[in-house]
């Protein structure tokens, strides 16, 4: 009895969770015709495949739009952002665990803190910023303010995971004859590899899924990223082309979700500043 | 494994990890399952379906297991409530626990402030209010510092004599089970070896393996290749009974040893002596000899001296299935 | 390899010079990007600036003056504290339903965690336009699966309809956030030790007061951690309610991000875009104090 209640359980939460993925899928596939039926209408059911699946709608986006620019604009930000991003935190994140003693762990909290402070605050003075600069409508301004939020939390994640090294190997590297700067040159990354791993996906998650800042600061739509592209620019006139459109938020959400799932439990690590033995 | 407590009795299951002795324990207390076989307990039996809070046991866990976000008068209280005792019953009961166990004046603190002896009592007692049929305690006193741990063991075997529940108790330290129990359950790998009082396991062990798991240091084991015996046959005998020849006293039936001496320990109570025996099968065995302080003749290192051994004291083991002859 | 080097200490290992250097671009870039743009945003607040040109000129109180005499302001604010408190309440709600689930094993299971975290995985703005045409007038599944349910007799036009469409937007961010609250508290319970949940099994207690008396007191700190993240992303989040509704219909369901974004950036107000996106602080002073008591409490040694 028991276990029939956890299936059923189960089941209502999947189905909560996935259904709008399911109707991604079917509406990227379905033909216009059984598509755009009015929902009032309850002998077409919207739920299966009335007529055969069609191409239509992806042919459509990857052929007559501009979500092939947008995947490349996407890469090019995020490539760069995870560069910096790796450049910057994990050597914070380092001097912070082991550099700079008890006031390292308070600076690394305000660190964190600054994650805390929401794009919709900063978008009105980076507004401001960027005309300044000239980065106005440009991928350069996104390059330039998504660190902003990568790094503080990269930081403390390098933080977190080097709290779990053990120092001892440094410390032997440091007595057999290595300064301090070979010891961070030579050991160091290797050890935290899996941290830097982390680094890199979450910055990469974070700018795909970013929103806010790319709508605020690109307008022309060839230099649009993904996330802000479908949503805003796959308009036709008034028309939503909703194939079209599930078919791109398919093609986006389902990478993610595969890297996410790998990744999980280190981010939750991060999230939870050992307020649980992750 | 064929097992039976006495009524009252203090029962000690010995064995180093993984020897099946915590498995047992927690089959007892129904947290685990046995793939064949029955459990009693009283004259109800257990082991198919009847969950841990029917069973009437309470289980002390090696880490204490203290609930962190309740006050220790809250603690104490968990299992009374979850028996829908009365709140007025309650009150009582855990006062008279605390008051048993001292720690009436802490019933209001959580189990961070306190210290690990503490935290120990305070584990007991929420045992005690339950009033079981058997307490099972997993190595309880594993945690505690060396000096409390006398104590501490002390105060348990009074406790238990005085309300004289039987006992399960596990451990991986033999001095401890030879202090504690009324009768004590060797155990190696999941089998029981030998059950008996601690002066029939350490006088009388049934095979090698509890010959040289009880008693510190362990029983000497080495072929004398004594013609009179099987070949290969395993002699035993305690380092307190290998002594220097010159202190026997004439009479005593001997079996005399030429020992080479390597290396003296001084302990204060008692000088080991590490060497080996000539004209053995096992000539690399290390053998030890422990002098007690009051024996002060000098053994010098590098040289050999005639040592013996009571006859009385001596075991004889087959080398292969170890079991004693 | 033992040659002896020379005693000096080098620039290498001076730990004390590496540490900076190796924490400053870090530092710089939360400071000059982060710090002063803050500060700046308050700055902003009492300004007249504009997008258009670079002027910067003080206009003392007159903005937030402005804005606490419009009722579109105000029901902005009204409708962030409500969109925020009520999708955290389902939040928790499932996440902890989700996590007793989620903890036992059973067929399937890696499938249905893969599906669990999928609303947090996708980006928010390809969700928010996925539900937007989940809550199409005319074509809205729900409405057909709820009609065929013989649940519905009228019909929902859930993003014209301001109540509808507020509730609407709890429900997606409820959706999308509940998969991370879940995992949370899942590793939460993973870390409450084994024999604590045992000696409560011998003590007697049953699945549910276990659950209310030992383990769910065990989890708070899970739980509020999650929670606290919660109403950050809930709080500050534009993406939902800009693709689902835009604030509409006629302004009725602008949360404070959306509000400042329309006026600041579409309406080029940079002062008045500044002091509405200000309300927003109140909710992250709130959680930084969450998180600093949570931090203090583990650090004493809290509840272990």
């Amino acid at each position: 009895m028991k276990r029939v209640a956890l299936y059923a359980a189960a089941l209502a939460f999947t189905v909560f969770a996935g259904f709008p993925f399911y109707w991604m899928l079917i509406t990227s596939f379905k033909q216009n015709r059984d598509l755009y039926v009015g929902a009032s209408d309850s002998s077409h059911i919207p739920w299966i495949f009335n007529d055969p699946p069609t191409l239509d709608h992806v042919k459509l986006l990857l052929g007559q739009t501009d979500f092939p620019r947008w995947v490349l604009n996407t890469l090019v930000v995020v490539v760069a952002v995870v560069v910096i991003t790796v450049a910057v935190a994990v050597p914070a994140g380092y001097s912070l665990a082991r550099l700079v003693g008890r006031w390292g762990e308070r600076m690394g909290m305000g660190i964190f803190f600054t994650y805390l402070i929401p794009p919709t605050l900063l978008f009105v003075p980076f507004s401001r910023l960027i005309s300044l600069l000239g980065l106005q409508d440009s991928l350069g301004a996104l390059i330039l303010i998504y660190p902003t939020m990568t790094i503080p939390f990269c930081t403390w994640l390098v933080m977190g995971f080097l709290r779990s090294v053990p120092w001892e190997i440094e410390e032997q590297a440091m007595i057999d004859g290595y300064s301090r700067l070979a010891v961070i040159l030579k050991v160091a990354p290797r050890l935290i590899v899996p941290g830097i791993l982390t680094v890199v996906v979450f910055s990469f998650t974070l700018v795909l899924q970013e929103f806010v800042y790319a709508l605020t600061f690109i307008s022309s739509v060839n230099k649009m990223t993904v996330s802000l592209g479908v949503p805003i620019a796959l308009v036709r006139g008034d028309v939503y082309h909703w194939g079209a459109l599930m078919a791109a938020a398919l093609f986006t959400s389902i990478p993610l979700a595969i890297i996410y799932n790998a990744f999980i439990d280190r981010f939750i690590q991060g999230f939870t500043m050992g307020a649980v033995k992750g | 494994m064929d097992l039976s407590t006495r009524d009252g009795e203090f029962l000690v299951l010995l064995g180093s990890s993984g020897s099946g002795k915590t498995t047992l324990l927690r089959m007892i207390a129904g947290l685990e399952q046995p793939t064949s076989g029955e459990i009693h307990i009283g004259d109800q039996r257990v082991d198919r379906d009847v969950p841990p809070r029917a069973r009437g046991i309470a289980m002390v866990f090696q880490s204490y297991a203290l609930y962190p976000h309740r006050t220790v008068f809250q603690n104490i209280a968990f299992p009374l409530e979850a028996s829908r005792t009365p709140r007025k019953q309650i009150e009582e009961k855990v006062r008279w626990a605390a008051e048993m166990f001292s720690i009436s004046r802490y019933l209001d603190r959580y189990p961070r402030q306190l210290s690990g002896g503490e935290r120990q009592r305070v584990a007991l007692c929420r045992a005690l209010v339950r009033d079981p049929k058997v307490f099972l305690l997993d190595e309880p006193l594993a945690n505690l510092d060396a000096k409390l741990r006398n104590t501490a063991r002390d105060d348990l075997k009074r406790f238990q004599r005085q309300i004289q529940t039987t006992t399960v108790y596990v451990t991986h330290d033999q001095v401890e089970a030879m202090g504690l129990g009324d009768r004590i359950v060797v155990m190696e790998r999941g089998k029981v070896r030998q059950v008996g009082t601690p002066q029939e396991v350490y006088e009388d062990p049934v095979d090698t393996f509890v010959a040289t798991f009880v008693g510190q240091p362990p029983m000497n084991l080495l072929d004398t290749g004594d013609p009179s015996l099987p070949p290969r046959t395993l002699t035993g005998f305690r380092p307190e009974h290998f002594l220097p020849q010159s202190v026997f006293g004439s009479g005593e039936d001997l079996r005399t040893f030429r020992f080479a001496v390597r290396r003296v320990e001084y302990l204060g109570s008692d000088r080991y002596v590490y060497g080996s025996v000539a004209g053995s099968g096992t000539p690399d065995a290390t053998i030890i000899a422990k002098l007690p302080a009051t024996i002060v003749l000098a053994i010098p290192e590098g040289e050999t001296h005639e040592f013996a051994v009571p006859r009385r004291a001596l075991r004889y083991f087959d080398p292969e299935t170890g079991l004693r002859r | 390899m033992t040659a002896l080097l020379p005693p000096r200490r080098t620039l290498a290992d001076r730990e004390d010079v590496l540490g900076a250097m190796l924490l400053g671009p870090a530092l710089a870039y939360v400071i000059l990007l982060v710090g002063v743009p803050f500060a700046f945003a308050i700055a902003l607040g009492f300004s007249n600036a504009t997008a258009g040109s670079l002027s910067f000129g003080w206009a003392g109180f007159h903005n937030y003056g402005a804005i606490l005499g419009d009722p579109i302001f105000l029901r902005a604010l009204r409708n962030s504290v409500v969109v925020t408190v009520g999708s955290q309440v389902l939040v928790v709600i499932l996440a902890t339903a989700a996590a007793q689930v989620f903890r036992a094993t059973f067929r399937g299971k890696r499938f249905a965690r893969f599906v669990l975290l999928l609303p947090w995985a996708v980006p928010v703005s390809l969700a928010a336009i996925a539900w937007t045409w989940i809550f199409d007038s005319t074509f809205s599944v729900i409405n057909w699966t709820l009609k065929a349910a013989g649940l519905l007799h009228g019909w929902l036009y859930w993003l014209g309809d301001p109540a509808l469409a507020l509730f609407a937007i709890i429900i997606v961010q409820a959706w999308r956030i509940f998969p991370f609250a879940t995992v949370i508290v899942l590793a939460g319970l993973s870390s409450i030790p084994q024999e604590i949940v045992e000696a409560s099994i011998v003590d007697g207690a049953g699945f549910w007061r276990r659950l209310f008396r030992v383990e769910l007191p065990l989890l708070l700190p899970v739980v509020a951690v999650a929670v606290l993240f919660g109403v950050v992303y809930t709080a500050t989040d534009l993406g939902v309610v800009y693709i689902l509704t835009g604030g509409g219909p006629a302004n009725t369901t602008h949360v404070l991000p959306t509000l400042a974004f329309q006026r600041g950036i579409l309406g080029a107000d940079l002062g008045q875009g500044a002091a509405i996106a200000v309300f927003l602080l109140p909710f992250l002073i709130v959680v930084a104090i969450g998180m600093l008591r949570l931090a203090h409490r583990t650090e004493v040694g809290g509840a272990r």
